[in-house]
């Protein structure tokens, strides 16, 4: 019977240090001193919000860069990956799928496509892709553009992530702050 | 594997070796009550939380009080927990007017979090409103951490204490584990992800039109403080479904190397609190080396597995599943600790990763999660083991086994036994039943051995009270969430119990020296003998189950068939 009370008593006092002071404060704090990590790295274009830097949206015409593949067809409601295993016919035939499709899209690519751009990403929402993956898709939008395929590559070389500390990680490229840069550089704000 | 592979790798076990000494004897101290630095900032806060609950702090507890007062505080959090979730929709702070969530998938959820599980068989961003999660599901990451630490100190005061009833006081170890341990580091840590870009905000989801002019709604929510605490104390529930792969829980290369080091860094200064508190740091040391070997072992094979080319697509290091920030070794070298660990957290989906690494993962969770380990359930976990070690060496020599001045008899290695088999049997019944009834078997997400494996892994996740999962398993059916809610309880519970009362036959004992024929328990011998019945122990339990799921994916797989 002690027990019972002492339990209930410490559970109000946990719930309320711990579920409200706790996140509470920690909100206020993160809110003052990190305000556009904490509500989630949005971008705006003419007063209207475009998107967050962190999440992937989906891209599918010639003058953008496309980012991965993604299981929820980009709708973060809810995230997630396909789950589907490695020896899957689904899986099978969905890459085999989206290689034809890059394949098609990308005529002067002779090579096979980086397979960041074949395989569907975890979180569904991945917004990065790795360089080879611009790299491989970077004529294409300098054709669709009419822009140099230098200025492309320029662009991707200022945007590129590098691994943190020189070794975590892998470099990456964001796939909307590039297509932002790219509107950007063609004097579309 | 390339060199930068290498670096991470040594990085992470450098300070991994690093922080287990200061953060070992930091505990050390909190729980003998000792002061610390923290003592005077936080000493009132302690003193405050005794006088608010009526604890009178002097008051010593045999081992049963404390294993009932233990068991009371789980059943008043899994009620708390419980029907917050089912008036949700009533209550504040829910900016996107979630409804209730159901009976099943309810009591699923309130049993996974206080287990320290944190299986989910919902998605968060769909399911919890921003009261449930900081007030149910975050606080229940802290006590659920503080309840595995608590049980580990207690086994260790049995070991330490000679011709003692008691094994201190329950409500103290856990008020202390909180204010001067997990809450300090958990502050300093949100502030840290929040810098990372991980969201902390009460803002409701917010509407984006797309460069190409499509809607799409974005959800946000009080997520760093969570995530803090879901890697420091491994419970591993993702603030969002997709886990430590979304964006905004783990957004960056650097974050994603705190978390995994968090992961472990609570299980491994453990082993040196061991140490201290039963005055042989000596043997604290050789139970972390067992530890790092067993982990670098696996994770190399998890590795080498997935660097290997799939003849299936004809490439090496499939990107199904992992996020580029992360890249195959991140991916493999997370999904590695977080299985070790009783985490759960995952940054890549393991469902998608090369059969054999996702039988790593299943392993280290059927060996016990003893590898570092859950906060607290990592040492006790792997002290059973070190008892079992302990008692057949002294079975083969043929004199009473004793472990640092003990006589291990009967009784505690009828606790031991309880304990090892206890969840060795929950995942297997629960396995062979589901994979029998229809009602079970219609959650299938994929076909062949992989289907299969998604059951196993559910009950070896479950039972084990580590939470990741094979996602393509619909978990969220009245059938699921009740068996798996069964096999958590029996997989922490069934641990416990028996642990508690090792520590309290073991604290009454009287110190018998060691003599000539004693067995030497802190030599690289002892470490190899505990590897050995580890694994032993592990390889005939659940061989034949991994044969069935993983290891027949893997043969078919590199003979081209799929499923």
């Amino acid at each position: 019977m002690k027990n019972l009370v002492i339990s209930l008593r410490i559970s109000v006092v946990f719930a309320v240090l711990l579920g409200l002071l706790y996140p509470l404060a920690m909100t206020a704090i993160s809110v003052l001193v990190f305000p556009h990590q904490a509500g989630g790295e949005f971008v705006t274009r003419q007063g209207q919000a475009v998107g967050s830097i962190l999440i992937a949206q989906k891209f599918s015409r010639p003058e953008y860069f496309w980012p991965r593949p993604s299981a929820i067809d980009f709708n973060p409601l809810p995230s997630g990956g396909s789950n589907l295993g490695l020896a899957s016919q689904d899986l099978k035939k969905a890459v085999e799928e989206r290689r034809l499709k890059l394949k098609a899209a990308h005529p002067e690519q002779t090579g096979e496509p980086p397979q960041d751009l074949l395989f569907a990403s975890g979180s569904g929402l991945d917004p990065h892709i790795s360089p080879e993956a611009a790299e491989y898709q970077a004529q294409r939008v300098a054709r669709t553009r009419s822009l140099a395929l230098e200025e492309v590559r320029r662009l991707i070389e200022s945007v590129r992530e590098r691994r943190q500390i020189g070794i975590l990680g892998e470099s990456t490229v964001n796939v909307l702050v590039l297509d932002l840069a790219l509107d950007e550089a063609q004097g579309k704000k | 594997m390339s060199i930068n592979d290498g670096l991470q790798f040594i990085l992470y076990v450098a300070i991994l070796i690093g922080i287990t000494p200061p953060l070992g004897r930091f505990m050390a101290r909190v729980f003998d009550g000792e002061k610390t630095r923290l003592h005077k900032p936080l000493g009132w806060l302690e003193t405050l939380v005794y006088r608010l609950s009526g604890i009178a702090p002097k008051e010593e507890m045999d081992w049963k009080s404390y294993a009932w007062a233990f068991m009371i505080f789980h059943l008043v959090g899994f009620f708390v927990l419980l029907v917050l979730q089912m008036v949700q929709a009533g209550l504040p702070l829910n900016p996107q007017n979630l409804p209730n969530v159901s009976w099943h998938s309810a009591l699923n959820t309130a049993v996974s979090f206080i287990t320290n599980t944190n299986w989910q068989g919902y998605s968060g961003e769909v399911t919890m409103s921003y009261l449930t999660q900081m007030l149910g599901l975050a606080v229940q990451n802290f006590l659920s951490a503080a309840c595995g630490i608590v049980v580990a100190i207690a086994l260790t005061r049995g070991i330490a204490r000679r011709s003692s009833s008691t094994i201190g006081n329950f409500w103290v170890d856990l008020t202390r584990c909180i204010v001067y341990i997990l809450l300090p580091i958990s502050v300093v840590y949100t502030l840290f992800l929040v810098s990372q870009g991980v969201v902390q905000t009460l803002s409701s989801y917010v509407d984006v039109v797309t460069l190409e002019g499509v809607k799409q709604s974005i959800p946000l929510g009080p997520a760093a403080s969570q995530v803090a605490i879901k890697m420091l104390g491994t419970n591993g529930g993702g603030f969002f479904n997709a886990n430590a792969a979304h964006p905004f829980e783990n957004p960056t290369p650097l974050a994603n190397f705190v978390q995994i080091l968090s992961i472990f860094s609570i299980g491994a200064a453990l082993t040196y609190t061991y140490g201290v508190m039963t005055k042989n740091r000596r043997h604290g040391w050789v139970i972390f080396g067992t530890m790092l070997a067993v982990f670098v072992g696996l994770t190399l094979l998890s590795l080498v597995s997935e660097y290997a080319k799939n003849p299936v697509f004809g490439l090496p290091g499939i990107m199904e599943g992992k996020e580029a920030r992360f890249g195959v070794f991140n991916s493999v070298f997370f999904s590695t600790i977080t299985t070790s660990a009783s985490c759960g957290a995952v940054n890549a989906m393991h469902a998608s990763l090369s059969p054999l690494s996702g039988g790593v993962a299943m392993l280290n969770m059927m060996l016990g999660e003893i590898i570092f380990g859950g906060v607290g359930a990592g040492l006790y976990g792997m002290l059973l083991f070190v008892l079992l070690t302990v008692f057949i060496a002294g079975l083969m020599v043929g004199r009473t086994p004793e472990y640092l001045g003990k006589k291990i008899e009967a009784k505690e290695m009828t606790m031991v036994i309880i304990a090892i088999l206890a969840p060795c049997a929950t995942i297997l019944l629960g396995t062979g039943i589901s994979a029998v009834l229809p009602a079970a078997l219609a959650s299938l997400g994929n076909k062949g051995p992989h289907g299969f494996s998604e059951i196993l892994y559910a009950f070896t996740s479950a039972a084990a009270n580590n939470g990741s999962a094979f996602a393509g398993l619909n978990a969220n059916t009245v059938y699921y969430n009740l068996m798996l809610a069964l096999a958590m309880l029996l997989g922490r519970f069934a641990i416990i119990v028996p642990v508690f009362a090792i520590a309290g036959s073991l604290a009454q004992k009287k110190y018998s020296p060691p003599s000539a024929g004693t067995f030497e328990t802190d030599t690289g011998l002892f470490a190899l003998l505990l590897v050995s019945v580890i694994l032993i122990v592990g390889a005939l339990t659940f061989l034949p189950g991994l044969s069935l799921g993983p290891i027949v994916e893997h043969l078919m797989m590199i003979k081209g068939q799929t499923f």
